[in-house]
């Protein structure tokens, strides 16, 4: 059963086709991971995906509907949610501030009765705060909770972004590279919390460069070179396509890497 | 959390006492009316700082609101005989609608954009406010009848301190509600990173446009208190120099601090005329104390000083 599913996906940029031709599709609580050389078009993808950019072919269906161009804020709506490769949290904002804007959708939002705090104003907060904690302890931050987030540690606002992008609990869900810029031991904090969301049954879509995480964790892998797919499979299957290879380390690279 | 709501209730109360207790102090009646336009252009800088504070988005027209409430005040009862505080609620909705129906397109640009798109908006309140004559006594203003509230005629500027007072901490209390609300923290997360804010849900256009619309609402009001209160009224105040003087406001107390804005309109109504006695330096030296402000506390006063008070009791 599909959830997720991107067809014939194609962009240009002045004329620079930086995607042509990409479709993928995923299902409830499997882990896709999208790769490619640095360029190959996985972060536009992504954008295209979540409604970021406005694609110039293709299509994209959540749920079976179609939810091309959508912006991103319906696709959240409609259960769609993503980290970003460069960091995108709040950064005035303390950690659990953070994730209670990730409950947005959960909340029941009226300007009037914000503005004169009514007491179902503040009883919801304790509710949202509540939530956001229980987020924020499934990725380690509950610590953290009153810290702004301006101030945690690069690999913490990784972790805080998947704690948000969690707590509008979507039924799909984009990380861009989370594991980037994080050492060993956060590395396999992410994967473990990679392989406990898609346990509960929600659609994970990867971009990573990270090649050991990604061939522990994926389902399925799809490799892109310029905007174009190259391969696409299980791990294993992928791992030995000499087009990935040549993609990632050239004709004369590729030789080597067969010969070692 | 319940901290949170201690320190919003502390601001509150702090506020109270200032406004309670300053009279005791006060020598002369020009006190009470330096200190009523204190609190009339707090109102104002506090609605302001929802929009460019909060939601981070900018307006340099923001006195065509405060006009419009103002000559709402003046027209109103003037020429169609509406009773002067059924004029003040007519000119906030005026200013709100005016505030949603602008907003929607010119709240899709940035920055400098938004700035001059918002310039523009006041500067066309103001030229209204100045060529049509007829309704609006043109460059020399207007006059603007007394307040009545149930037969109760509100004069005298010690009268007016109270009223302005308890008004400024009436808006203070609406403001500081907001920042901790679904809504507060919609405003706060598109000010920092638009494109998380959408996807997690959040409408951008449309908390931008009630940002936007509270600002206006706020100035207007304060407008039309200020009218009332000094019961004449010219173009002056809804010109590009007031909106820059509102932006200085809010930028010099300190951008998303609801005190900070209170202080920023303190500092410069009061300054001025400390500075009086400097005579023709008046302004130079009213600048130069800006700039140095803002060069030493580039946060705005109010975050500058807690941080250094923070570090204070830490050590």
């Amino acid at each position: 059963m599909t959830i997720l599913a991107a067809k014939d996906i194609g962009i240009s940029f002045g004329g620079v086709k930086a995607i042509d031709g990409v479709s993928f599709a995923v299902s409830p609580g499997q882990i896709l991971s999208i790769i490619g050389p640095n360029g190959a078009g996985k972060t536009t993808l992504f954008n295209i995906v979540s409604g970021v950019y406005e694609r110039d072919q293709g299509q994209v269906e959540l749920s079976g509907e179609d939810v091309t161009g959508l912006t991103p804020d319906k696709l959240a709506t409609r259960g769609m949610s993503r980290t970003f490769q460069n960091l995108q949290i709040f950064q005035r904002m303390t950690a659990a501030e953070n994730v209670m804007v990730g409950r947005h959708l959960r909340e029941r939002c009226n300007l009037l009765a914000d503005l004169f705090r009514l007491p179902s104003v503040t009883r919801q907060n304790a509710q949202t705060r509540d939530a956001a904690l229980t987020f924020l302890n499934d990725v380690g931050l509950r610590t953290s909770a009153d810290v702004a987030a301006g101030s945690l540690s690069y690999g913490a606002c990784k972790r805080l972004e998947i704690a948000r992008a969690l707590a509008s609990e979507p039924r799909v869900l984009l990380l861009d590279e989370p594991a980037a810029g994080c050492n060993a031991v956060e590395t396999e904090e992410i994967e473990e919390l990679i392989r406990r969301v898609a346990a509960k049954g929600i659609a994970v879509v990867l971009v990573e460069h990270d090649m050991k995480l990604v061939m522990k964790i994926s389902d399925h892998i799809l490799v892109l070179n310029r905007g174009k797919p190259i391969a696409d499979g299980k791990p294993h299957e992928v791992r030995d396509n000499p087009a990935v290879l040549e993609a990632y380390l050239g004709k004369h690279g590729a030789r080597e890497a067969a010969r070692a | 959390m319940l901290q949170k709501i201690g320190h919003r209730y502390l601001i509150l109360i702090v506020l109270a006492v200032i406004v309670a207790v300053l009279p005791l102090i006060f020598p002369s009646s020009y006190y009470f009316r330096v200190a009523s336009l204190v609190w009339v252009s707090a109102l104002a800088a506090i609605g302001l700082n929802v929009l460019m504070g909060s939601a981070g988005q900018v307006s340099l027209g923001h006195a065509g609101f405060f006009g419009i409430g103002a000559y709402a005040v003046a027209i109103g009862p003037a020429h169609f005989g509406i009773p002067p505080w059924a004029a003040l609620l007519l000119g906030c909705f005026i200013s709100s609608v005016l505030a949603y129906l602008v907003g929607r397109p010119i709240l899709k640009l940035k920055g400098h954009y938004l700035a001059i798109a918002t310039l523009g908006l006041g500067v066309l309140v103001a030229l209204v406010i100045t060529t049509e004559s007829r309704w609006t006594g043109g460059p020399d203003g207007m006059p603007v009848a007394k307040l009545v509230l149930f037969g109760w005629r509100v004069s005298g500027s010690d009268t007016w301190y109270w009223v302005s007072g308890g008004l400024l901490i009436i808006g203070t209390w609406i403001a500081l509600n907001l920042n901790d609300t679904p809504t507060g923290r919609a405003f706060r997360a598109l000010h920092d990173s638009e494109v998380a804010a959408r996807v997690a849900g959040i409408d951008v256009a449309r908390f931008k446009l009630q940002a936007f619309v509270i600002a206006a609402a706020y100035a207007s009001v304060a407008g039309s208190v200020l009218a009332l209160m000094n019961g004449f009224i010219n173009p002056d105040q809804a010109g590009f120099l007031h909106s820059v003087e509102m932006v200085t406001m809010v930028v010099l107390g300190g951008l998303g601090s609801v005190v900070g804005s209170i202080v920023g309109a303190a500092v410069l109504i009061t300054l001025p005329q400390v500075l009086t006695v400097f005579q023709e330096y008046e302004h130079l030296l009213l600048g130069f104390i800006i700039i140095v402000s803002m060069i030493f506390m580039r946060d705005g006063i109010v975050p500058t000083l807690s941080r250094v008070l923070a570090k204070r009791t830490k050590a």
